[in-house]
């Protein structure tokens, strides 16, 4: 059995397929129907909702969330709150800007976004209220009437007019950042849910028991934000006999600098270790404001982003130029491989059955290094890489003494590029020696061409990446060399 | 009645809402608060089922067989259809037939619906549909426009408008460039997928809940696809979470599938499509293939023109002919082309039958003449801003090459105004010496005109009616046939009847459009949602008003001119009566106090015979101002600003238009740069989802827009308060921003050559712009 609050009421959910979105659970058990189905792949927000995550302090942290891919079991002991709990006359200042500044027509967007608008305004002191903040917390809720102009207005407005509601209202906890009294009661110890015709949905807390459920089910497959999984379920129509949790095993949520590594836990979101990962290499930043939509971010993990092998996965190939290291823990123990002997073919890994990713350990930054990181895609914000392009480099002197280029999108999976690699080791610097790394690189990658770019643009495009990164490293501080740092 | 409700007068005071002040959307609150209702939101009625299709895997093919077994076996499924076990007509097409409900034997696209599931659960249904197993023969499949045209394959004949001697013009001209184009298509992504919810009557008719844009259309097929006289069905529209031409026709086989499975269940059947169920099952915006042959002098003055616009209509005809002819009558946009032809052609493939979609081909044909504008003014070394306003229609150059009179010319002054406004030429000015010694990044600049014609073009669809009724506590309601997909159109007509009136607008109310209230309604389309229902609800008013008076005059002994509606009162001679107690009043004398009222555009007619006539009441003008800035590294670019100006005559609500504006841009915008359509060389539809299918995002929207409009500018036509349409004619704003990017890609040559771009111009199409520019410089040098 699960616990968790819906609206400030407490909600226990047994008996139920763990296959259950959130958002079909609240559509069809609870006859909440403010929040919308778009898309159910987590692309469109209009099923945005805001869950409240104790962390083991006691602090709660609130987080809009795409409740159309997030598993129904994921809620264990959180605070889920939907636009249900905003029903109320007087209206939060979101719901008033989004009136006064006619930000919504047709009005079925309108909730995820009232919804995501009301998770930045309950944040704002952490975030910030700038525009910049109003367009990461938008980035994940497509609205095909507006324009979007009149609900940055909207948003603008909201975020300078403070919410004082009162103490039973359903969301009340929101404004406060403690959490409602309820939640504290809900036990914090590994859960199981199953349906009755079979599918099952553990959530252990300690990584012993994680590694006991994989010894015990080697079938299983494990989740972690299910941003990606989920899709199985969704769009694929598969049923899930059994679901192993990772995201409350507190040791691979945890993400600290250990000597001269940076260890992100397999199980800590984007939006958890960004701050850590960019203090120390800020080539990450604005790789990671276009990966996914904030909504993903909330919920997507390093580990599964790297378990999921996808060719087009962001992080793999930085880490992958880094030389990261990947941990991997399971009934034989623990082991180390680099990310790059990871991927042995197209949605292949090295896992072997009964191991998870317990962490990643990302090296810091040595004298002379430079960083830069690309991301290729049709629309700029929350879309699937074409192309990535990721490169360390030591440049001494003028001269590259050594670098690792690696790329996304241009075979079966994330890969390094040696004999453009090659072509620059000890060369100068410059331009002559980019351009013949770039002729090089043609002879590393035979990209292939679907939905998102052709074989010709992927070739081209990664060639003039590296031209980018020697651009880059010779500009002036301020002057714009992509359009994303064009004001 | 026996007993009157409490008369409570509304103090008098200046009637709040009125037509022509920024009302919000009737729905407002309810949508910000999630208590509006959408198809999948009404309470569920007991025993309801939920319907899903089985569609075909192959473009173009004969079905040998069907096993259904499996699809029957799955648990919760409760009924499974075919072809044969349709009662009345097969065929559902709206205008020509070739849309049968589910397939019979012959599939046409991969997606066509070929059999229908009833199950207890929605997952059950789909699940249960993906069972089935089907033997195909394939046969020959066509998929682009440029195979149909070499095959000379149409849904509809090709049609030609012609003046004077276009050939002529052309061989005498002493410039002439030939160009060619494809504009890409575009998915309505309506936020709200397809939906209906149908239930049996007590009558075995049915009543349909369904977000459709054309309620009486979806009535008129139910009824054919089950065999009974259309008054045994009725169907209601509250609201549509989108619908932008996507639920013109494509709401009505849902309705008539589920119709089908409620009749052979009895049982209440909802059918609510998946995004990628709707993404591959439904029509689409036409992509086109489109040519250019102009002459034009020294000066960049067009003298004659030969146009070719080709739309991949998919397998059936659809509304394609007029699409296609739409199209054909903006293949000027805003120009005089003097000497012209254009010639449409219908081309058939077997991809699924693309639709209505704001703009209605419009967009495609205007691409097609801005794209030569641009390459006049290359040609020339001229601006191509200059080139555009040159050629713009004025007196004596001012009849349509299909022989309408352009009479109200807005734009000369309109674009003077958006160009002194956005700093144009100065901006120009920086724009080309950032370029000189920017090599990376290019900024692009361009300013477009819009012409849009307003009426539907087949003539018997311009008609409305609409239903006010008056209560006795002074409560109005307006029922029309027009729908509310979010574009206001209810508050807008409610400020009709309120400004008829001359109450709050608090008093009126818009009910949901049902076909037993209305009957025989037009879709709300064309842009005419406004223009057609605004004026049957006057119609209406004034009938009641007409009674009102002759009662006041009489009862209070006054003549009928000394009779005024006011401040929420009325002015009786030297009395002013609340409205509310005035409306009591009338109805204790027994005074009808409601009304029907009806509309039909006057002026029109076109003659497809001789491809002449006036199929436009009036036109609706706009222009746009964009700036880019592009990397040619990476093809990537952002639009960094835009002004727009544009004319909605007298607006009825100017930030409901400015709402229409911004929005139908930004979805232009979309169109023209990221939103792509993939389809697979057997046709099968690659995109099919919001992860592959990108429409703009909040970062999209230009950082600085600034968007006004056109102040005094009455609309000549006796349309309702003088306003004119608003729903379509923005989208085509968006020209500006590809004409921008061609603009950017074109500096890497100094502005001497210009770039072929086609649309979607996706960053990988830009990149090949700046590759080709750069090819072009390269062998410029080699031939020096």
């Amino acid at each position: 059995m699960i616990e968790f609050l819906v609206n400030g009421r407490i909600e226990k959910v047994d008996q139920v397929d763990p296959n259950l979105s959130i958002l079909e659970w609240l559509r069809t058990k609870m006859r909440l129907t403010g929040t919308k189905e778009g898309c159910a792949s987590g692309d469109c927000g209009a099923c945005t909702v805001i869950t409240g995550t104790p962390d083991h302090q006691g602090n709660i942290r609130y987080e809009a969330i795409n409740s159309c891919i997030s598993l129904v079991g994921s809620l264990h002991g959180k605070e889920l709150i939907t636009v249900e709990a905003f029903q109320q006359e007087t209206g939060h200042p979101v719901q008033r800007g989004m009136m006064e500044k006619h930000g919504a027509q047709c009005g079925f967007c309108t909730p995820g976004i009232v919804m995501s608008l009301i998770a930045l305004h309950a944040n704002k002191e952490a975030t910030g209220q700038g525009d910049d903040q109003l367009l990461e917390a938008l980035s994940g809720n497509l609205c095909r009437c507006t324009g979007y102009r009149p609900i940055m207005a909207a948003g603008r407005q909201a975020l300078v007019q403070e919410w004082t509601p009162e103490a039973d209202h359903p969301a009340a906890a929101l404004s406060s950042g403690t959490g409602s009294p309820e939640l504290s009661a809900i036990h914090r110890d590994s859960i199981t849910l199953t349906a009755p015709d079979g599918p099952r949905y553990d959530s252990p807390v300690s990584l012993e028991e994680l590694r006991e459920l994989r010894r015990a089910f080697p079938d299983s497959r494990l989740v972690a934000g299910s941003t990606d999984l989920a899709l199985e379920i969704t769009q694929q129509l598969k049923t899930l006999d059994h679901l192993i949790s990772v995201e409350r095993v507190a040791e691979l949520k945890a993400y600290a600098r250990e000597g001269d590594e940076l260890v992100l836990g397999a199980a800590a979101t984007y939006q958890q270790f960004h701050k850590a990962l960019c203090d120390l290499w800020p080539a990450f930043d604005a790789m990671l404001e276009r990966l996914g939509s904030l909504q993903i971010r909330n919920r997507g993990t390093v580990g599964g982003n790297i378990a999921n092998a996808s060719p087009i996965g962001d992080m793999p190939p930085a880490l992958i130029a880094l030389d990261a290291t990947l941990v991997l823990d399971g009934p034989d123990g623990e082991r180390r491989l680099p990310v790059e002997d990871f991927f042995h073919g197209y949605k292949q890994t090295d896992l072997k059955a009964g191991e998870f990713i317990h962490s990643v350990r990302v090296p810091v930054p040595k004298t002379h290094e430079q960083l830069y990181i690309y991301k290729i895609s049709k629309r700029l914000d929350d879309d699937i890489s074409a192309v990535l392009g990721a490169f360390r480099l030591t440049v001494e002197d003028g001269v590259v003494a050594n670098c690792r280029l690696a790329f996304g999108g241009m075979a079966a999976t994330p890969a390094r590029a040696p004999k453009a690699e090659a072509a620059l080791t000890g060369q100068p610097w410059n331009d002559d020696s980019v351009t013949a790394a770039m002729t090089a690189l043609a002879g590393d990658f035979t990209p292939m061409s679907d939905v998102r770019a052709s074989a010709t643009y992927r070739q081209q495009v990664a060639g003039n990446l590296l031209r980018r990164a020697l651009l880059s490293s010779g500009a002036n501080p301020g002057e714009p060399l992509m359009v994303t740092d064009y004001a | 009645m026996r007993k009157l409700p409490l008369n409570t007068p509304t103090p008098a005071h200046s009637a709040r809402g009125l037509a022509g002040q920024s009302a919000h959307h009737d729905s407002a609150w309810k949508h910000v608060s999630g208590q509006a209702r959408y198809i999948d939101d009404l309470p569920t009625p007991e025993r309801l089922l939920h319907a899903a299709v089985g569609h075909s895997e192959q473009a173009h093919a004969r079905i040998l067989s069907m096993d259904l077994e499996a699809v029957r076996q799955y648990p919760g499924v409760v009924a499974v259809i075919t072809a044969k076990d349709v009662p009345g007509h097969l065929d559902i097409g709206p205008v020509f037939p070739g849309d049968p409900v589910l397939a019979d034997n012959l599939v046409e696209f991969i997606g066509q619906p070929i059999f229908a599931v009833a199950a207890t659960s929605h997952d059950a249904a789909r699940k249960a549909a993906r069972l089935a197993k089907v033997e195909y023969e394939p046969l020959d499949a066509v998929v682009t426009v440029e195979q149909a045209l070499d095959k000379q394959l149409f849904v509809r004949p090709s049609h030609t408008q012609q003046r004077g001697e276009p050939d002529q013009a052309l061989s005498e001209a002493p410039n002439r460039l030939k160009g060619e184009q494809h504009v890409g298509g575009q998915e309505h992504f309506y936020l709200e997928g397809q939906a209906c919810m149908v239930e049996p009557t007590e009558d075995h008719g049915m009543f349909v809940h369904t977000s459709s844009q054309h309620p009486s259309e979806v009535q008129k097929l139910v009824a054919e696809v089950l065999g009974l006289p259309i008054h045994e069905v009725q169907a209601e529209v509250r609201r549509m979470g989108g619908g932008f031409g996507g639920k013109e026709t494509q709401a009505a086989p849902l309705a008539c599938v589920a119709a089908l499975l409620a009749n052979a269940t009895h049982q209440p059947v909802k059918f609510r499509l998946s995004r990628p169920d709707d993404m591959v099952q439904t029509g689409k915006r036409h992509d086109f293939y489109n040519t250019y042959d102009i002459g034009f002098d020294d000066d960049g003055l067009i003298q004659g023109a030969d146009i070719m616009v080709a739309g991949r209509c998919g397998y059936s005809p659809d509304l394609s002919d007029a699409i296609v002819d739409r199209a054909m009558f903006h293949a000027d946009n805003a120009y005089y082309l003097d000497q012209a032809r254009v010639v449409g052609h219908r081309c058939k493939t077997h991809t699924v039958s693309n639709t209505a979609f704001r703009g209605f081909g419009g967009p495609q044909g205007m691409m097609i003449i801005e794209q030569a504008m641009d390459d006049i003014a290359r040609h020339l070394g001229r601006d191509p801003l200059d080139i555009r306003k040159l050629n713009l229609y004025r007196p004596g150059r001012d009849i349509t090459h299909y022989g309408q009179t352009v009479e109200q010319h807005v734009l000369t002054q309109l674009m003077e105004t958006l160009e002194t406004s956005a700093d144009y030429r100065q901006r120009r000015a920086e724009i080309t010496a950032f370029n000189r010694s920017s090599p990376v990044l290019k900024r692009g600049l361009a300013l477009t005109p819009v012409k849009f014609g307003i009426s539907f073009t087949a003539k018997h669809l311009n008609q409305a009616g609409a239903l006010v009724h008056i209560y006795t506590d002074g409560s109005i309601v307006v029922n029309h046939g027009g729908t509310e997909m979010g574009q206001g159109l209810y508050i807008k007509v409610a400020q009709v009847v309120a400004s008829a009136f001359q109450v709050d607008l608090a008093k009126v109310k818009a009910s949901a459009t049902r076909t037993d209230k209305v009957a025989n309604t037009s879709p709300t389309a064309a842009s005419s949602g406004s223009d057609l229902n605004g004026m049957a609800a006057l119609d209406a008013c004034e009938k009641i008003l007409e009674a009102l008076v002759a009662f006041a005059a009489k009862h209070w002994a006054v003549s009928p001119d000394e009779v005024s509606f006011s401040d929420n009162q009325v002015i009786i001679g030297g009395l002013a009566v609340p409205w509310e107690t005035f409306i009591q009043t009338a109805y204790m004398n027994r005074i009808p106090l409601w009304s029907s009222g009806f509309y039909a555009t006057p002026k029109i007619h076109y003659d497809p015979e001789t491809g002449t006539g006036r199929p436009f009441l009036y036109y609706a003008n706009g222009a746009a101002c964009s700036e880019v800035v592009v990397d040619t590294l990476t093809g990537e670019y952002r639009v960094m600003r835009t002004d727009i100006l544009h004319d909605v005559g007298r607006s009825l609500n100017p930030e409901i238009d400015i709402g229409q504006i911004e929005g139908g841009f930004v979805q232009g915008m979309g169109w023209l740069t990221t939103e792509e359509l993939v389809y697979s060389d057997e046709g099968r539809l690659l995109t099919t989802g919001p992860a592959t299918y990108k429409i703009p995002a909040v970062s999209d929207c230009p950082p600085d827009m600034r968007v006004d409009l056109l102040p005094e500018s009455p609309n000549r036509e006796a349309t309702i308060f003088h306003s004119k349409a608003v729903g379509e004619p923005p989208l085509m704003l968006a020209i500006a921003v590809w004409s921008a990017l061609r603009d950017a890609v074109a500096s890497v040559t100094d502005y001497r050559f210009s770039p072929p771009l086609d649309a979607p111009a996706t960053p990988e199409r830009v990149l090949a712009a700046v590759t080709a520019s750069q090819a072009w410089l390269n062998e410029q040098k080699e031939t020096a």
